[in-house]
């Protein structure tokens, strides 16, 4: 039947917790989050991939979630904003969240949870080698997140925009968390 | 958006028979670009048949030099991949060049090649749009055009292919490995996989009904050559490129060129090999005038249009920038 067809049962692990839910199949992992789970921490800017307000690691990735099926998603691991301070062990905040508070990296704060989880990724690549396009030799890669210059998290975090103009603290905040450890914490 | 169901295929097969069988299904890789334009009501497939478990993720690098790349590898995976980076930097460096770091995690080979322009009047389901909806018009001709094509064009449709990893690919000799609907495989060029506009822009590749993208293959690169990608955009990052260049070079001891492949992006309704250009340049060096003569013999049949005809001095410019980046030590220039 039709109805049947455009609906999926889908089961996610969400920030450490198994979690099911019903979706029509033309939701995004985003409306998912935020109007089937609760979890509003990851925001609708542009719902169209281009500002990065609804950034979240998906399978250790960071990816768009407006972009990304719920139904597709299904099997997946999740990490929102609401999980960040669980990833180094439950503390009230994660490193990168106190960075962004001591180095007054936002200020409306719409594009915080989506720069915060795709800062995360973007530490996780750079700690595979992984290069930029600012990357001086492309074969040689980076040598760990703790590497990079402000130059190069500019670059990896062009898919994040912010309105009020705080990139030079959002900058700061993820060099410092960077250059502790490689962003492991 | 329209309802659609939704299928997850387990083996190829499968995804082939339930994409044949249902005319208006669709398959469905990293989804950045077909989910977009579904919510824009540009594309409305009525099934989704999501092909990213069938096996095809892995990046196969030959003892030989060439490499197989997997339908469904991720973009930043391959971008990534060390032996990518090694062998074939200029592959690494389109595809970083394109999109953000979120886009490029869920963003697959084969949805790379089949991404479709971002031609505004494509997207804007108010708007006449040849290729969107045949016969009803193409207003970039006689509107907005910058960022269109200047090569390859037809009187119906002057849309660019918008990506950056295909040009880079088209460079490398690519081979896309693509399996019929009756399991039957098959590898053409990537230069075939794309068809020019003409009067059916609506047609953008030879590929036909449940034919799906399995692989691409590079050849080793030639040997002693080096390879590079520029991209000229509005903005230093994360933007659709106004040109690009990817070229592969090799030069004599002399300095005259022995062998160079070129492929232009932004610049036609597909990653453009410049091969006119790059038989004028065989056997001379790469000096500003000869770059100027062999673009402009490649140019020729260039239909720029009042707002992007700056492409055309910009891809010879860069052309030449790309070729000097190749064969001076940059503490030279």
């Amino acid at each position: 039947m039709l109805q049947d067809d455009t609906r999926s049962e889908v089961s996610l692990r969400i920030n450490g917790v198994d979690r099911t839910v019903g979706v029509d199949n033309r939701a995004t992992l985003l409306d998912t989050l935020r109007e089937g789970l609760g979890l509003t921490g990851a925001k609708k800017g542009c719902d169209h991939g281009q500002c990065g307000a609804c950034t979240v690691l998906l399978d250790g990735r960071r990816v768009n979630s407006c972009l990304q099926l719920a139904v597709a998603a299904d099997g997946g691991e999740v990490v929102t904003i609401e999980g960040v301070a669980g990833l180094e062990g439950g503390g009230d905040l994660h490193a990168l969240q106190r960075a962004f508070l001591e180095h007054d990296a936002l200020q409306c704060g719409y594009c915080t949870p989506g720069q915060i989880c795709s800062a995360l990724g973007a530490m996780a690549e750079a700690e595979r080698g992984w290069p930029s396009h600012v990357t001086g030799d492309t074969s040689a890669g980076v040598a760990g997140a703790a590497s990079l210059d402000a130059y190069e998290v500019r670059e990896r975090m062009s898919g994040n925009i912010c309105r009020c103009g705080a990139y030079g603290g959002i900058v700061a905040a993820v060099l410092e968390v960077a250059e502790a450890d490689g962003g492991r914490s | 958006m329209r309802p659609f169901a939704y299928e997850r295929a387990e083996d190829p097969a499968e995804a082939a028979a339930l994409v044949a069988e249902r005319p208006d299904a669709a398959f469905l890789a990293g989804g950045t670009n077909l989910v977009d334009l579904m919510k824009l009501g540009v594309a409305g497939p009525g099934t989704l048949v999501d092909v990213r478990r069938l096996g095809y993720d892995r990046v196969e690098h030959r003892d030989d030099g060439g490499v197989l790349i997997g339908a469904t590898v991720k973009n930043s995976e391959l971008a990534g991949d060390p032996g990518i980076r090694r062998r074939f930097p200029a592959l690494s460096r389109a595809i970083l060049a394109g999109a953000s770091g979120q886009l490029r995690s869920a963003a697959t080979t084969a949805g790379n090649l089949l991404q479709r322009t971002r031609c505004v009047y494509f997207q804007d389901v108010t708007k006449p749009c040849n290729k969107r909806e045949p016969g009803s018009g193409c207003p970039a001709i006689g509107g907005s055009h910058r960022d269109l094509a200047v090569l390859g064009t037809s009187d119906h449709c002057v849309a660019t292919y918008p990506g950056d990893m295909a040009v880079a690919l088209a460079a490398l000799d690519a081979l896309v490995h693509v399996r019929g609907l009756d399991g039957e495989a098959r590898a053409l060029p990537l230069e075939d996989l794309y068809v020019l506009p003409g009067d059916t822009p609506h047609r953008e590749t030879v590929l036909e009904r449940g034919d799906l993208i399995t692989g691409v293959e590079l050849p080793a690169a030639p040997a002693g050559a080096a390879m590079h990608y520029r991209k000229v955009r509005d903005r230093w990052s994360y933007a659709f490129a106004l040109v690009s260049v990817a070229a592969v070079l090799r030069t004599a001891g002399d300095g005259t060129i022995d062998e160079v492949r070129l492929a232009l992006g932004g610049v036609a309704p597909r990653p453009w090999r410049a091969r006119t250009a790059e038989s004028e340049l065989i056997g001379k060096l790469p000096t500003p005038e000869n770059v100027q003569a062999a673009m402009g013999a490649e140019l020729a049949g260039a239909r720029p249009l009042p707002d992007n005809a700056f492409k055309l001095d910009l891809a010879t410019d860069l052309v030449g920038a790309v070729l000097r980046d190749l064969t001076e030590p940059e503490e030279d220039r």
